[in-house]
């Protein structure tokens, strides 16, 4: 046990001195996070200050525009060509015109001047209040109330209810994207500390040091070390990164998801009144929200998600589904030669945890398929398959299933690979072919 | 001296090839014992046992009157012919960890090292990496990697092949003393001269099977061939004309007046003999006796392993 303690701290050690190593674990989330920051930012229109000179020749918008934060809009009855002579002079930043005509239609009806283009959010936020008022005008010139219209509308949202074997219903709060994240987060983890065990069984073996450890301590001893040590590290990676994500996500979603929380408390409350009230009530403060349904059944799946389970299954599939293709990974590293030749060794173990992605992807689409079904039972590719399936509400005996195949096949292939690991790793100059792999198991 | 390894009928295979064959050895306690052998013929094989990097098929090993157990790791160093360090790591920090393999403490490993740091003027390596060392400071640290723990069984594969002649004097000083302080030996080895000069005793292998064990001093002699080389001033003619049928001119050449002859005698006829028959002809200036070196005996039985199995195999076919 001191030996296989020192093989690991030496693995923790090597790896916490390298800078590489130190960089990737602080620069990955900091990347993530300002990528995603990134993008919302980018989707988020600039908010630059508008001082409006609006010049209604049809005599319908008198007073009816509403600006907002950074909107500001006058009136006034000018000549169109003085004002757009005059208008940055006089501190506008635009001038927009509403021909005569507008209520008949036609291109052109409706113009805005500017020297400094006032950007696609102004453009949407002016161009819908105009639509929306001409829509009301048109409807009262028929006689028609706006309102029987708009209480008219209706968004409809599909309730999904799986009836289980006792005759209860849940509802599914299934969020399959989700699952499919923590099946990618399960690939990318595997495949990046098995790499790790595998490099670092094929250093030792270029490096020719590998004869004068198994001299001291046993090869599988070495071995287990190994993988330990890498799992120690990667344990110790993922809280910083986990620890640094979260930070930077909380501070993010304060800045960015402000509005919308306190929007969707809003939304909840109208809600209601709607259920109290039935149809009476006026619709038109939850019509607002209806280009945000969306994100808002998106923020209660996120709310909603038993993240205990989603952790402890994680950490449970991650250590089965490390140990399993690791002590593989040993083996076949033990078999290289050089760094030209693993190419050829990895691929079949990089195509099956390929495999397990696409089960996963699946799963978003037919999360009770078979082929999903067996995917999150063989050993290859249940920890990323289950992790996918986790949101949808899987049975106990299929959890206790997949995860007692897993750990059993994991004992079964460290135990092989301990058997490849100590002849492969005194193989030198050889080609080293499956074939040749095979036979080593039989060597006493 | 009592045994301090005793190896029993040892045999191993690999998928299809016999690398040991019924090999026995003894390894007498505090001596330097040469395992010699042509390339393949399964030295590292028999290394590799001893040091339970693998186990022997049928056979046993005793490791001084114990059967070969784990626990014996620690009284081994050994320094294999595929040698390297870890290049990214310090060396103070590499030979810690590899000495704590071996069952020190830290404090200890720490206080030995100092102490190999200091006798090879090394201690300003500490910090440094093995990548930044040049081949002969790599080989340094591998020295003392495998005798940091005071090991009672040193195990050398090739110590000599690419050590420069300044560094392996080094090496040879420090298994000499190594000697002294008690320390058993075994290395193997293709030059001979090393053997002839370090050396008690060896065993040959050839083809997986032992051909030949002993001390270097018996086995030479047991192969001596009744040649002398004899250098004189005086009449050659009447030089040979003394031998009559009592030997056989192997080589002659003349310098200076003075001819040098090598002769191989007849069975029977002793170098004194052949001293008194010759003396009143010419006057001797030096007599030897020709006695093999290691290098011919190694050739000739090799040459010999190899001739028998080659008839062997062509008679089969």
């Amino acid at each position: 046990m001191r030996k296989i303690r020192l093989i690991i701290g030496r693995e923790i050690k090597s790896k916490l001195t390298n800078k590489t190593f130190i960089i990737m674990t602080i620069l990955a989330p900091l990347l993530i996070t300002g990528f995603l920051a990134f993008m919302i930012k980018m989707s988020q229109s600039e908010k630059t200050e508008q001082n409006v000179l609006v010049i209604d020749d049809s005599k319908l918008f008198k007073d009816k525009l509403s600006g907002n934060d950074y909107i500001t809009l006058s009136y006034s009855n000018q000549d169109l060509k003085n004002a757009v002579s005059e208008f940055s002079q006089k501190g506008y930043s635009c001038v927009l015109w509403i021909s005569p005509t507008i209520i008949e239609g036609g291109a052109g009806a409706i113009k805005l001047f500017y020297k400094k283009s006032p950007g696609f959010g102004f453009q949407t936020f002016i161009k819908d209040q105009l639509e929306k008022i001409i829509y009301e005008n048109k409807l009262k010139a028929n006689n028609i109330d706006p309102k029987i219209i708009s209480n008219s509308k209706q968004n409809v949202k599909l309730i999904l209810e799986k009836v289980n074997d006792k005759g209860n219903t849940e509802e599914q709060s299934s969020f399959a994207l989700f699952g499919f994240l923590t099946g990618a987060l399960m690939f990318f983890f595997i495949s990046m500390y098995g790499m790790m065990v595998f490099r670092s069984v094929m250093e030792e073996k270029t490096n020719r040091i590998v004869e004068l450890i198994v001299s001291s301590v046993k090869p599988f001893e070495l071995m287990l070390g190994k993988i330990i040590g890498v799992a120690v590290l990667g344990t110790i990676q993922f809280i910083i990164m986990g620890l640094i994500t979260f930070i930077l996500t909380t501070a993010l979603s304060a800045i960015f998801l402000k509005d919308i929380s306190s929007q969707l408390k809003v939304f909840e409350t109208q809600q209601e009144l709607v259920k109290k009230n039935g149809t009476n009530v006026d619709f038109s403060e939850l019509e607002k929200f209806d280009d945000k349904l969306e994100l808002f059944d998106l923020l209660k799946k996120i709310q909603k998600i038993d993240y205990l389970e989603v952790i402890i299954c994680f950490i449970l599939y991650f250590i089965g589904g490390y140990l399993f293709y690791s002590s593989l990974m040993a083996a076949i590293g033990s078999a290289v030669d050089s760094e030209s030749d693993s190419q050829q060794f990895t691929t079949p173990i990089m195509i099956s945890l390929m495999v397990g992605y696409f089960i996963a992807s699946k799963t978003m689409l037919d999360p009770d398929s078979t082929i999903v079904f067996w995917g999150s039972i063989i050993p290859f590719t249940s920890p990323i398959v289950m992790m996918s399936r986790i949101t949808n509400g899987v049975p106990l005996w299929e959890l206790a299933l997949s995860l007692s195949v897993l750990y059993i096949s994991f004992v079964f292939t460290t135990w092989l690979a301990g058997k490849i690991y100590r002849t492969g790793i005194l193989m030198y100059g050889k080609k080293t072919s499956w074939k040749e792999i095979g036979k080593w198991l039989f060597y006493k | 001296m009592p045994d301090i390894l005793q190896i029993k009928n040892v045999s191993k295979k690999y998928s299809n090839h016999a690398a040991l064959n019924d090999v026995s050895i003894n390894i007498a306690q505090n001596s330097i014992f040469g395992l010699l052998g042509p390339n393949g013929a399964g030295k590292t094989s028999l290394i590799r046992i001893i040091n339970q990097i693998t186990g022997p098929d049928s056979g046993e090993i005793i490791f001084k009157g114990e059967k070969l157990n784990s626990n014996h790791v620690e009284r081994i160093g050994y320094l294999p012919e595929e040698r390297g360090l870890y290049k990214k790591m310090s060396v103070g920090d590499q030979v810690l960890y590899l000495a704590q393999l071996k069952g020190l403490s830290k404090a200890d490993a720490k206080k030995r090292l100092t102490y190999w740091f200091e006798k090879f003027e090394m201690q300003n390596w500490w910090k440094k990496k093995i990548e930044e060392l040049s081949k002969g400071m790599q080989q340094k640290v591998q020295f003392i990697v495998t005798v940091i723990h005071n090991p009672e069984l040193l195990i050398l594969d090739e110590p000599f092949s690419g050590f420069d002649p300044i560094n392996a004097q080094l090496i040879k000083n420090e298994i000499l003393e190594l000697k002294k302080n008690g320390a058993t030996i075994i290395f193997s080895t293709h030059n001979m001269g090393s053997v002839e000069e370090l050396c008690d005793s060896i065993a040959l292998i050839n083809k997986s099977e032992k051909i030949l064990e002993g001390s270097v001093k018996e086995i030479r002699k047991n192969f001596r061939t009744n040649t002398f080389t004899v250098s004189f001033k005086g009449n050659l003619l009447g030089f040979t004309n003394t031998l009559w049928a009592g030997g056989e001119i192997l080589n002659k050449h003349t310098e200076d007046d003075v001819h040098t002859i090598t002769l191989k005698l007849a069975n029977g006829v002793t170098g004194s003999q052949l001293l008194q028959a010759v003396l009143p002809t010419c006057e001797i200036h030096s007599f030897n006796e020709v006695i093999p070196s290691m290098n011919d005996i190694f050739i000739m039985k090799v040459n010999q392993g190899n001739e028998i199995t080659g008839t062997k195999s062509n008679y089969t076919e």
